[in-house]
This record gives structure tokens, sequence and C-alpha cells, in this order.
């Protein structure tokens, strides 16, 4: 890289990794790399050194998009009168088997 | 929500042990303080593996070398997870290193002392490790998400670093009289530090009582330290060594251990740069740094290459 450059930071990546007896892959932090193989590699040494996960997914942090906390209550608002959804909802006799 | 003004809301969080988290709005002097302190933590696990780093090569044991190393390694995961959880706050990792290297930002003063035998590497694993655990375990439940769970994770990993450290120490002072006079001479050395590690008393520390309001901090200097003190009493008993501090003694009234004045003048002496390793530490930190520099450089010219060769392969494709 030329002296004239400006010294560029590596990018931001966020961490997922799903662990040997997991069904899906969790945040496990952010770390800086170059490149999505060093990503890959760094998230190793950082999040797995005993043996903590299986599967490691690296995603640039600029690619992902949250939900505002701000808009929660509105945006959440229709999930909450439906009650019904729950198995518990539901007043069934106790001979019934099997449901 | 309409109603209640932002400030309200994110009280409220801290009422109902709510975790604040990155995208939250949160008060500017919370960012500011959450930063200094996460920032400075993780400063202080990246400089805190130069004293340990100093043994790896003179282990007296393959088991203790690999031990050691692993240990050491750890102290850099710790700092990346520390790092990472202050950049969700707005500040970059190029800041905070220059925050470290130009001397604005501080790390732990226990780190400007030097580790001058083995029986450092216990001393060290059990005082120093061990108060820091006592620190970090109420951080666990501290109000701003990104640092409760990045502590989390540490205090799975720093119990392996005390029981290393202690078993030194046991190790040593079941040994020959060489070996247990180094081990009542690293704990002699170790000790009044290590209770410096809790930060000023309360009476003299100004951001404790907002730190508290704001759920960052659960407990206080004072209680915290001791606390370590009640603890690591006994386990100095297990050793058969003796804390240096003619004043300690168990106190059946107050349920607790009374020990000694701390010189808080050689603290604040320590904190301002005058320590025996702070010049050392910082010089280290900074050429790491500078060293590295066309590695940084090699890799992002590195990728870009790599980024144009399979953009051009997929063209002709």
């Amino acid at each position: 890289m030329s002296k004239n450059q400006p010294r560029h930071e590596w990018p931001l990546w966020e961490v997922f990794i799903r662990s040997k007896a997991g069904l899906d892959h969790k945040h496990a932090g952010s770390l800086h790399a170059a490149d999505a193989q060093m990503a890959i590699e760094n998230a190793r040494d950082v999040y797995t050194r005993r043996m903590e996960g299986v599967s490691i997914w690296v995603v640039e942090s600029k690619y992902i998009h949250a939900s505002d906390p701000g808009e929660a209550a509105s945006l959440y608002e229709p999930a909450q009168d439906k009650i019904y959804r729950h198995p518990t909802f539901y007043n069934l006799p106790d001979e019934l088997k099997h449901m | 929500m309409t109603v209640h003004s932002f400030q309200e809301h994110f009280d409220r969080k801290i009422d109902d042990e709510v975790n604040i988290e990155p995208r939250d709005w949160m008060p500017d002097d919370y960012r500011k303080t959450l930063i200094r302190q996460i920032s400075q933590h993780a400063h202080s696990e990246i400089v805190g593996m130069l004293p340990e780093g100093n043994w790896i090569t003179r282990a007296p044991s393959l088991r203790r070398k690999a031990v050691l190393l692993a240990k050491v390694q750890d102290e850099a995961g710790h700092g990346l997870y520390l790092y990472s959880a202050a950049e969700t706050l707005g500040i970059s990792r190029d800041e905070m290193l220059d925050q470290l290297h130009s001397g604005k930002a501080k790390y732990s003063s226990i780190f400007n002392y030097p580790t001058l035998t083995w029986a450092d590497m216990g001393a060290i694993g059990w005082l120093v490790d061990g108060a820091a655990i006592m620190n970090q375990v109420p951080l666990c439940r501290t109000s701003y998400g990104p640092y409760a769970r990045a502590m989390v994770r540490i205090c799975k990993e720093e119990s392996f670093h005390q029981r290393q450290g202690f078993e030194i120490m046991l190790t040593l002072s079941k040994g020959t009289e060489v070996q247990k006079k180094m081990a009542q001479d690293a704990l002699n050395r170790w000790w009044w530090p290590s209770l410096m590690m809790f930060g000023p008393p309360d009476d003299n520390s100004p951001h404790t009582a907002q730190s508290m309001r704001w759920r960052i901090k659960r407990f206080t200097n004072d209680e915290l330290r001791q606390k370590f003190v009640d603890v690591t009493v006994e386990q100095t008993n297990i050793l058969g060594l003796t804390v240096p501090d003619k004043d300690l003694k168990w106190n059946e009234e107050r349920g607790h251990y009374d020990f000694g004045v701390i010189n808080w003048d050689e603290f604040w002496n320590v904190v301002k740069g005058n320590g025996p390793c702070n010049k050392e530490r910082l010089e280290t930190r900074k050429k790491a740094w500078e060293d590295g520099t066309w590695v940084r450089d090699a890799a992002l010219a590195y990728a870009e290459k790599r980024k144009a060769r399979t953009a051009a392969q997929n063209a002709a494709a």
C-alpha cells in the first residue's frame, strides 16, 4: 500500500457459531479481518478455543440489518393479543391422550 | 411509548434489569463512561499478556509452558471480546489503540509491576486473576448487553487461570526450601498491588455513585476488596504461606478480616505513569503495533487482489 493512502482498518465482521449439539448459529461477537477466509480463521481462534463450535458463519457487519428498538412496540403489536397461538389456550379433557 | 421520553424509557429499563443494547437510546454520559471503562478493560487484557509472556520460554516443564501459553492466548481473546463490545458504542479499534498508545487511555496498574521469578506466575494467576474474577462476576449482570455477554465468556475462561496459578503456588510451597521462599517472596510482592486492583476507597471514588445508579457497577470497590481478602486469606493458609500484613486479623464482630492500610501514594504514582514497568509496557505495545503495520496493509492488499482476480474470472466465464 502506498504511503500516501490513508490507513485502512480491516473491515468488521459479525461471527455466528453453531455448537456440536446446537441447532442454530448463535451470535458470538465481532472481529476485524481483511477478508472472509481470514475472518473464519480468526473466528476459530477467538471463539472456538474450547471446541465451542462445529460451524462458523461470518458476515460483514455492514450487511446486517436490524430492527429499530424504538419501533418495537408497534412492530410487535399484532402478536400481543393472540394468545390462541399457544397450545395452553385450549381447554381439553384430561382423558384425551397423544395431543 | 409515545408519552414517555427516551430518558424515562432508559431509566425504566435500568430499574427493571433489562439490558441496554447497541441501538437503544442512551444518555451521552452513559455511552462515554462505558466506552472508557470497556476500552480500558480491553487494554488491560492485552497489556496483561506481557508480564506472563515474559516467562513462557522459561517455564520449568513442557506442561507448564503449554498451560501458560494457553492462558496468555486467552488474555488476547478477552481483549478482543472487550474491544468488540466497545466498538458497538461507536468508537473504532484504531481510535482506542491511539488512546492507549498516546497515554490518554489507562489500563489496570497491576500490569506495571515486573515478573521477577517463576513463582510470580503462580502469584499472578492466583491473586491477580482472583481479584479480576471477583470484579468480573458481578459484571456479568452489568446493564450494557454486549459488555455483560463478553463478561460471561471471560468468566468461564478465567477460572482455569486462577486454578493454574494456585497449583503453581501449591507445588512450590510443598517443595524445597528455595521453592518455598520463592513462593513467599512472590506473595510478598503481589499482595498489596492485588488489593489495589479494586480501585481507590469508596470515599475517594467519584465515578462509583453514578456507575451504580446506571447498574454498570454492582458492588463498591471496598465491598469487593473486603470479599477478596476474606476469601484469599483462607487460601493462603492452605499454602502454608504468610500474608505480608501485620495488621491482618479476623474480626468476629464484623464477620470479616481487618487488614492494614493500603499505600495509596504508591497506587496513584503507578497510575500516573511512574510504576516500575509503565514505560516498558507502553513501548512494547507501540512497537508491536508499528512493526505489524506492514502485515495489516499486506493482508488488505492481498484481499483486494483476490477480489479483483475473482471478479475477472467471473467476467471471463
